[in-house]
């Protein structure tokens, strides 16, 4: 293999970069970053970025030494528009072509908007570090702000606004939107936790339109008849995979690259990240992943394979997601349906933990602010459940 | 040799380090806030310790060269 260009520069694509080279591949490798930046550490963006607590710099992966050390061409501001897998190659928006041997594909997600949103001052999506600085100064400049969609990334954007004084009001068309990541109970002793601390959430709501005047938003409409006056909106309703440039590829493009369990899309083609929906070994089902370090190690799973290690990727799943004191942390992934067996503690309160059981196994184990506990307990997911809960 | 810096305030308790390298890493346990227990481990522990800097989902471990 001579030649291996990676696509897209974020967590999964400098990780899959930097794995190769650890790993031995002595080629050319080039690295092809659509933004600006270098790459640098999401999770923080709607956290302490946002507040002001952490800069830039301080959640930037790499140093520019990082990529003249490892002798990597980082085509920084350059975006790749189309593959050609019968020519194995690339073209860029300049377009330029470039040939590989391999191919790994890390290209992420972008926000999805609503349907028929309009372009208004005053109304963000957050994906980007951009995106963080000029919502953190709307954010310094006006009392209130509406919050659409209540997963991960809008409640901690309204923990984070909250926090900065803000009034914060938080609209979804569910009634219970974490259900799904964290489980029917913790999701309820989420929204509690948001109540308590001020935030009126309206679940159960849709956006029927937002008002305008010269361009700024002015105000929010529900279905429900209700108006929420505003200057400023985030619409965090969830992710869309940059597969666009894919699309007469023939690479099999379904909820993102569709990839084998070896995170292999086709020969020499791997993918890796928030946009591969790779085969998980285990359950036997495509998957793909919206976390921090799944992207770390299937980066490295996908890099190595592609130098031949021929290893199955079969993490063991972790998320967390922090509000005001709370830090929730689950490791596996909870199940529709699951019995939830509570390990220690109460509910809602710090030293909480429990794990989800289906069919007799323990698919995922989840704390509240128990960080300590939930590490040791990781070891219970895929093993029996346990027979009855550890008095808390 | 290394020496090992960790950042508190980037940490996010995790965990990641002490599993890969439970030698020289440990949790506070209100918090679970990283806890470096040996600055400059023996060489047997840098492959693990280098682990644990990769795997950290914060950023909080920074292995210097000595």
């Amino acid at each position: 293999m001579n030649r291996i260009v990676v696509v897209g520069a974020s967590l999964a694509g400098l990780t899959a970069a930097e794995t190769l080279r650890e790993e031995g591949f002595d080629g050319e490798l080039i690295l092809i970053n659509g933004e600006t930046h270098i790459g640098y550490d999401r999770p923080p963006l709607s956290k302490k970025i946002l507040s002001g607590a952490m800069n830039a710099t301080e959640v930037t992966l790499k140093p520019a030494e990082f990529f003249t050390a490892n002798c990597i061409n980082h085509r920084i501001g350059m975006r790749a528009t189309a593959l050609d897998l019968t020519a194995r190659s690339i073209a860029l928006a300049t377009g330029e072509i470039l040939a590989f041997d391999g191919l790994l594909i890390a290209t992420g997600l972008r926000p999805r908007p609503l349907l028929r949103q309009p372009v208004l001052r005053g109304l963000h999506m957050l994906r980007t570090l951009d995106d963080a600085a000029a919502l953190r100064a709307d954010m310094l400049d006006t009392p209130a702000i509406v919050i659409v969609g209540a997963g991960f990334l809008g409640l901690e954007v309204a923990a984070t606004a909250r926090q900065m004084g803000l009034d914060v009001t938080l609209v979804d068309p569910m009634e219970l939107p974490m259900a799904k990541q964290v489980g029917r109970e913790l999701a309820a002793a989420v929204l509690h936790k948001h109540r308590q601390q001020g935030v009126e959430v309206r679940c159960g709501s849709s956006v029927r339109s937002f008002e305008e005047s010269k361009g700024q938003v002015t105000g929010v409409s529900l279905e429900d008849g209700a108006q929420l006056p505003t200057k400023l909106v985030v619409v965090a309703i969830g992710s869309l995979t940059n597969t666009e440039w894919l699309q007469a590829s023939g690479l099999p493009l379904d909820n993102g690259v569709v990839c084998d369990s070896f995170c292999r899309a086709a020969p020499g083609v791997y993918a890796a990240g928030d946009v591969a929906n790779w085969l998980h070994p285990r359950l036997g089902v495509q998957m793909r992943f919206e976390h921090r370090m799944h992207a770390t190690e299937q980066a490295m799973a996908a890099a190595r394979n592609m130098l031949g290690a021929g290893l199955a990727f079969d993490p063991l799943p972790y998320f967390w997601t922090d509000f005001y004191d709370t830090r929730i942390q689950v490791f596996g992934r909870i199940p529709a349906e699951y019995e939830m067996t509570v390990l220690s503690g109460h509910l809602g309160e710090s030293g909480f933990t429990a794990a989800f059981c289906q069919g007799g196994i323990v698919e995922a184990v989840a704390g509240w602010n128990a960080a300590r506990d939930i590490r040791k307990i990781s070891t219970l997911v895929g093993n029996p459940a346990p027979k009855e809960a550890v008095a808390g | 040799m290394i020496k090992i810096h960790i950042c508190e305030h980037k940490c996010v308790g995790a965990g990641q380090c002490v599993m890969a390298s439970p030698e020289v890493f440990d949790q506070r346990q209100d918090d679970g806030i990283v806890i470096l227990l040996q600055q400059q481990p023996p060489d047997s522990l840098v492959p693990s310790v280098r682990k644990a800097a990769k795997l950290c989902p914060a950023l909080a471990i920074r292995v210097e060269e000595t």
